[in-house]
């Protein structure tokens, strides 16, 4: 699994890769009550907006770690959004196919995004 | 609100607490540059008799559907309006303009508007309404809008030909200034046309001219293409006319000044808006709710507006913050005292009276058919004569005549008009020679 610095993770599985945001992320937002899913085939790049996740306190979009194709969202958001914040590293927001591989590696590790958050904390 | 006039005694304390000689001295940091150093341009002041009969000489000057038979729509109809509407809307716990700043202790506005959308959700066969828009061709560009930005994939927007002409320059004003492409295209057109970057198609049921399409035909090519399908719906036609749900209609909005309110030059009017279940997030406006309280009492709340319009205000598909509460409030009223099978009633009388009047016409010789289409209370024939001297000929006896437009004469006939006046309607009509 690796990490972005807007707090999305990604995990490939096979050819495909799953993509959610971080337990951080979901404490941040707070209650999770809608999620603005992406369109299935769409091809987006490293950095577009994927979706929307909106919380009780604010709304926020989740960027595309890597370039590739949307070819499925999970719909069990649709009806129960709170998933994210009880298990945010399986609720996965979209299941993508991915361009070049090579931009795995210029993502974090999950050591490198848990020093990532210290230091922004201070 | 009381009208409590200041008095001189109350505009001496204030000058005293304000420390001011007189009320002068209150707009001393006024530049004497800019100031009116003369009285306003305007004539005396009226006793309240003399200016209620000056308003009655100009009152006058106007003819109304009081003392004319209208035959005249075009988008706003001469219905009959059930009394009651008037007073209970004047009640002064619903005569206020806006919805309340602090909704939820406006228990009885919140009640009327949830059953207006209840009403509207009923008659459109959508899944939600909002709480109700300006008027018809702002919900219309609304719709579009929603449409355009509903699939990433597609954004054009298509107008079937056929709009209201003042509907489809409100939508492309505001596709234009959101930069979404538009094209205009006929009914046989839009059936083999490519939809590949069409988000959405606008059709009006009827159409401005009074036309009724094969709406199964319609919806089944625009949703095979993925596209989304706009209906702008006369809501009284609705009552008997196939339910745009049954034929995939996405968004159903239109003008609903035909339930209940009087015609007005400028409105106010009523726009309705509902959609199915998919597009209620990006719904403009808002919805009202029902829910219990601590108590477990019912209660209404404003239950849900498009977040991106507090936040994430870039993203907005809609900046509208209000809505037209009391018109909503009226068009309850009237759905209310008509009810189901009443409201069935105004609609079929509609119907019977048009094709009343559009068969003498056409007896008449003096008129010629323009569609073979099925209509509602609107119809087109193309008159012999001028349109503009047959409705001038018409007025000297008393009728408001129809509307001129590129295809012919657009004469609608609701409930109201009699027998009587639709024969001597037609007599004059047929009898008229330019």
């Amino acid at each position: 699994m690796k990490f972005t610095k807007n707090h999305e993770w990604i995990k490939k599985e096979g050819k495909y890769a799953y993509i959610g945001i971080t337990d951080y992320a979901q404490q941040q937002l707070g209650d999770i009550v809608y999620v603005d899913l992406a369109e299935e085939d769409l091809v987006l790049q490293q950095g577009d907006v994927l979706c929307a996740v909106e919380s009780v306190k604010t709304a926020a979009e989740v960027f595309m770690p890597v370039s590739g194709m949307v070819v499925e969202v999970n719909h069990d958001l649709e009806e129960a959004p709170e998933k994210i914040n009880e298990s945010p590293y399986e609720a996965y927001l979209a299941k993508i196919t991915i361009d070049d591989e090579s931009e795995l590696d210029g993502l974090m590790t999950e050591d490198e995004y848990n020093e990532f958050l210290e230091s922004e904390a201070e | 609100m009381r009208y409590i006039p200041v008095t001189e005694k109350d505009r001496k304390e204030m000058l005293i607490r304000c420390k001011a000689d007189n009320i002068e001295q209150l707009f001393s940091s006024i530049p004497d540059d800019v100031r009116l150093k003369r009285p306003l341009n305007l004539p005396d002041a009226k006793s309240e008799m003399e200016l209620i009969k000056y308003m009655q000489t100009i009152a006058a000057k106007n003819s109304n559907t009081g003392n004319y038979a209208c035959f005249l729509g075009a988008g706003a109809y001469d219905h009959y309006i059930p009394s009651v509407i008037g007073h209970l809307v004047s009640r002064q716990e619903f005569f206020t303009a806006y919805t309340p700043y602090q909704p939820e202790i406006s228990q009885g506005t919140l009640t009327a508007i949830f059953e207006y959308q209840t009403m509207i959700c009923e008659l459109t066969g959508m899944d939600v309404s909002n709480a109700s828009m300006y008027d018809g061709a702002s919900a219309l560009a609304e719709a579009c809008v929603i449409s355009s930005s509903a699939s990433r994939k597609k954004s054009e927007i298509i107008i079937v030909e056929d709009m209201h002409p003042e509907y489809r320059e409100t939508a492309e004003t505001y596709l234009k200034f959101r930069g979404i492409k538009h094209a205009s295209m006929t009914v046989e057109q839009l059936l083999s046309a490519d939809l590949t970057n069409t988000a959405g198609v606008c059709i009006q049921y009827p159409s401005f001219y009074g036309d009724i399409y094969d709406m199964d035909r319609i919806g089944k090519y625009v949703k095979e293409n993925g596209s989304l399908l706009i209906v702008c719906a006369n809501p009284v036609a609705l009552a008997l006319l196939k339910s745009p749900k049954d034929f995939g209609a996405d968004f159903v909005v239109g003008e609903g000044q035909p339930l209940g309110m009087p015609l007005g030059f400028g409105g106010p009017y009523l726009g309705f808006f509902a959609c199915v279940k998919e597009h209620m997030r990006k719904m403009p406006g808002r919805i009202v709710g029902k829910t219990t309280d601590v108590d477990g009492k019912t209660a209404y709340v404003l239950t849900l507006q498009a977040r991106e319009q507090h936040i994430r205000r870039e993203k907005a598909t809609s900046n509208i913050c209000s809505n037209q509460a009391l018109c909503a409030l009226m068009a309850t009223i009237y759905l209310s005292v008509t009810g189901k099978e009443g409201f069935k009633q105004v609609a079929k009388r509609c119907v019977d009276n048009a094709h009343y009047v559009y068969e003498g016409l056409l007896k008449t010789g003096k008129f010629e058919k323009v569609s073979d289409l099925p209509f509602f209370h609107e119809f087109t024939v193309k008159p012999k004569e001028d349109i503009t001297a047959l409705n001038a000929y018409l007025f000297k006896y008393g009728f408001i005549g129809g509307h001129k437009t590129e295809k012919g004469w657009l004469v609608a006939v609701t409930e109201k008009r009699t027998k009587e006046e639709m024969d001597e309607f037609i007599k004059r009509a047929g009898e008229f020679n330019g």
